[in-house]
């Protein structure tokens, strides 16, 4: 039975369509703004400061100044609608503001009555705006509104990425004083402590013993669960959340398994506990720098070979796309190896290498379908070749699972649609959005627990799995359908016996 | 050399100038502004011909346009593909003689002027009937389907209906390219044509029509995914 809301739940349909607008839907959707504890530590004014209108002018223009694709894609957009029913949020929601060309037009309107001469001199023609407190307003739910999933680039026939005008939107507020709580509080315990769950590093030791014991007790072979330990050969950075609860633990106890069975010495890092950068989310370079930075260190001080990423969308991104920029270069790492590799990557090669061997039964009470990560997806890449980020994990899951399904195509690889958490906005002030947002990923979950009744739903990302486990049982679904794909691994694959 | 002559012409400097620098101007711009980030839409070529090979399928077939909506896609390809052989048949009156491929295009390019409109009051019909799209719609992007509406009509109202003196146009055309001007004929569908051209070339710049330009510098499109073999350093973010 579903679980009851104070908001009306989307109904499923048979066939899934586009709503017509329903202007104003959720105006009122607008995240706990961060208190000056959050801001000040990340380099932003406390609260809304004075003269907030001219420096959030002057915001914008160095943003327009230092970042190309923010210019182009301001003034490229004609209009088309292709990318009006792409986004998931307009999807739920039907309000018009979610549309991913109307988000734009948000920040697109101010751009044009303060930078162009079109808009200078005809505002009413070209539809400009002067910023006015409203719209700020405006620009602080709407560009809340948004998981920065990069759907909406694909479609978009000049690639113009919602997602970058959603945190140059959340750059600007963030420059006034107007952050958001959930993202920048987070941020700030990964300064203070190392990770976005606050958990030090006691508290990290305490549980990673108790998972050696757990495993012990499973299945009677000794896994290790380092911490700290010079020499080893990689550092796992993973998310937090992989220390903390299910679906998330398991798949922790999956890569420690993959490491114990093919012999590979590692470790995890107290000061880099982390791998998620929320960084990203609030589009600030330095503040992504700064979270990242940690990683450089820890791995040169453990004196690592390789960095292996654990599962996580956003963090793979950042890892994939922007650590050799921001924080590299990986010079001092064992060039045999891609810097950074994804766990799965590392999973895949010595699946093909025929250093593990699988029980595939084990997960034979499973029907198995994956759900595609956005930002592993559209942002980053997975072995060799472009596309190798929807082959590789299924290769992975197939390789452990007897039964695997996918989705309809156009909501899987580059046409995935967002889990509805990601992005900075996987906070329960938000949970309207994220159920709703949650709908065209339900609905095709649906199709296939209908049609081949797929039981479980992988995923490779914390914050898919912690939306998932909250969101479908609004929708009737089972919250333990969601599972970690290293879970699946650590499931299936035979300890001990040589490899 | 009558008023008209004068006018239209000096429109026409004054039009090219100001498409000239505000081209040049914007492009500039898009040039020196840095991409600090790797940010392709991936799945992304890996290699530069690679990109340079999606660059192409962008710009000639409108690749991501057909992903998302076939019947803007449709139009669209209709109305692009239409201007480009219109604006290639063109070249007959700027040329003397006319290029030997220009030649050949007139006769392969005689409907083009049709698709051109007819995929113009498609998107125009969309804009108008569509929920989504009429809400993102200012008056600009009405008027700017509606100028080049009013361009193609009056072309084809002069092909098919009320000629005129194209020989005498070519002499002007000529003349303006010669800085010797010859006079335009005073026939009101050529000179309405030749207003809202200028009318075109001097809101380009300053306009969405940046499109064009622009899609060439969308790092999201542009980019080679390859941030781990190569890092990638724009100096100052
Ligand atoms: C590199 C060259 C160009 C490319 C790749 C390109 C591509 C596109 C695409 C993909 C669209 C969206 C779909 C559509 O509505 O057709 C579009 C729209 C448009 N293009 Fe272009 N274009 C180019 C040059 C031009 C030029 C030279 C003009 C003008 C004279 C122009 C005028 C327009 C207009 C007015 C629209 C909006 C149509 C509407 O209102 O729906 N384009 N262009
Ligand atoms: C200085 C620039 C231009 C001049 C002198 C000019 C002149 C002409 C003339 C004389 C015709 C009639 C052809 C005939 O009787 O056979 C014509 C047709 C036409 N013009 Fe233009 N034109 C110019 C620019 C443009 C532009 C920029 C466009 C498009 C945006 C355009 C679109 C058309 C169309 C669609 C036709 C009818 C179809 C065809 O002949 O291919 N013209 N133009
Ligand atoms: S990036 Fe994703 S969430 Fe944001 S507007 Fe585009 S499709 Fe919607
Ligand atoms: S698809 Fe691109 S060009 Fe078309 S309306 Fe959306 S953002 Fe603008």
């Amino acid at each position: 039975m579903a679980v009851k809301a104070e908001f009306d739940i989307p109904v499923i349909t048979n066939v899934p369509r586009t709503p017509a607008l329903r202007e104003g839907a959720m105006a009122h959707s607008r995240p706990f703004v961060a208190k000056p504890d959050h801001q000040e530590p990340l380099g932003f004014p406390g609260e809304l400061v004075e003269d907030w209108h001219d420096r959030a002018i002057a915001k914008m223009g160095e943003l327009l100044g230092s970042y190309r694709s923010l210019q182009v894609f301001m003034d490229a957009c004609v209009k088309c609608g292709a990318c009006t029913d792409k986004c998931h949020y307009y999807l739920g929601t039907a309000d018009p503001k979610n549309m991913p060309v109307a988000r734009q037009d948000l920040m697109r309107k101010v751009y044009r009555r303060y930078f162009t001469w079109a808009g200078k001199y005809f505002p009413w023609l070209v539809g400009a705006a002067d910023l006015t407190e409203e719209v700020l307003e405006e620009w602080y739910a709407y560009y809340h509104q948004c998981s920065e999933c990069r759907r909406c680039s694909v479609y978009c026939p000049y690639g113009i990425d919602t997602a970058e005008i959603t945190m140059a939107g959340r750059e600007i507020l963030d420059s006034v004083g107007m952050g958001q709580k959930y993202s920048n509080e987070i941020i700030g315990k990964v300064f203070r402590i190392g990770n976005n769950l606050g958990l030090p590093e006691p508290a990290l030791a305490d549980t990673l013993e108790g998972l050696e014991e757990e495993v012990k007790e499973e299945t009677d072979v000794d896994v290790r669960f380092p911490l700290d330990e010079q020499g080893a050969d990689v550092l796992l950075v993973t998310p937090s959340a992989d220390f903390f609860a299910e679906p998330h633990v398991d798949g922790l106890i999956g890569y420690a398994k993959i490491f114990h069975q093919a012999g590979i010495r590692w470790t995890l890092s107290s000061h880099a506990s982390e791998a998620a950068n929320f960084g990203l989310f609030i589009g600030s370079q330095g503040n992504m720098q700064r979270v990242a930075l940690r990683i450089r260190e820890a791995a040169m001080e453990l004196g690592v070979k390789r960095i292996i990423v654990g599962e996580c969308g956003h963090a793979w991104r950042v890892a994939y796309s922007y650590w050799n920029t921001l924080i590299g270069p990986f010079d001092f790492l064992d060039p045999d190896y891609p810097a950074p590799q994804h766990i799965c990557e590392a999973t895949y090669d010595l699946i093909r290498q025929g250093a593990l061997r699988f029980n595939k039964e084990n997960n034979d009470d499973k029907v198995v379908t994956f759900h595609d990560s956005c930002n592993v997806s559209r942002g980053s890449r997975m072995g060799s070749m472009p596309g190798g980020q929807f082959i590789i994990p299924r290769e992975v899951i197939k390789a452990c699972c007897n039964h695997f399904v996918d989705m309809r195509q156009e909501t899987i690889h580059e046409g995935t649609f967002c889990c509805g958490g990601g992005g900075g906005l996987l906070t329960d002030d938000l949970l309207e959005l994220r159920v709703k947002g949650a709908l065209p990923r339900v609905q095709s979950l649906g199709e296939v627990i209908e049609e081949y009744g797929v039981t479980h739903m992988a995923a490779m990302c914390a914050i898919c799995k912690s939306q998932f486990t909250k969101v479908l049982p609004y929708y009737g679904m089972g919250m333990d359908m969601v599972v970690s794909v290293h879970h699946l691994v650590g499931d299936a694959l035979e300890l001990g016996t040589d490899g | 050399m009558s008023i008209l002559t004068t006018v239209v012409a000096g429109l026409f400097y004054l039009a090219t100038a100001t498409l000239l620098v505000g081209l040049t101007r914007k492009v500039v711009q898009y040039a020196r502004t840095p991409a600090p980030l790797k940010i392709p839409t991936t799945p992304a070529p890996v290699t530069r011909t690679g990109v340079v090979l999606r660059m192409v399928r962008e710009v000639v077939l409108f690749e991501s346009l057909f992903k998302s909506s076939k019947w803007t896609w449709l139009f669209g390809w209709l109305f692009h593909f239409g201007l480009f052989v219109v604006l290639l048949r063109h070249l007959r009156y700027f040329t003397e003689p006319v290029w030997g491929w220009v030649a050949l295009v007139q006769s392969a390019g005689i409907y083009a002027g049709y698709a051109m409109v007819i995929g113009l009051a498609g998107l125009w019909a969309r804009r108008v009937l569509v929920d989504r799209v009429r809400y993102i719609s200012a008056p600009s992007d009405h008027l700017m389907l509606a100028l080049l509406v009013g361009i193609g009509g009056s072309g084809l109202l002069m092909k098919y209906v009320w000629h005129t003196d194209v020989v005498a146009l070519k002499a002007f055309v000529l003349g303006l390219l010669r800085l010797d001007l010859s006079p335009l004929p005073a026939d009101p569908l050529l000179v309405i044509h030749l207003l809202l051209v200028a009318c075109l070339m001097f809101i380009f710049p300053v306009s969405k029509l940046l499109h064009a330009p622009g899609v060439f510098f969308s790092p999201t499109r542009n980019q080679v995914d390859n941030p781990r073999e190569r890092r990638h350093v724009t100096g100052e973010a």
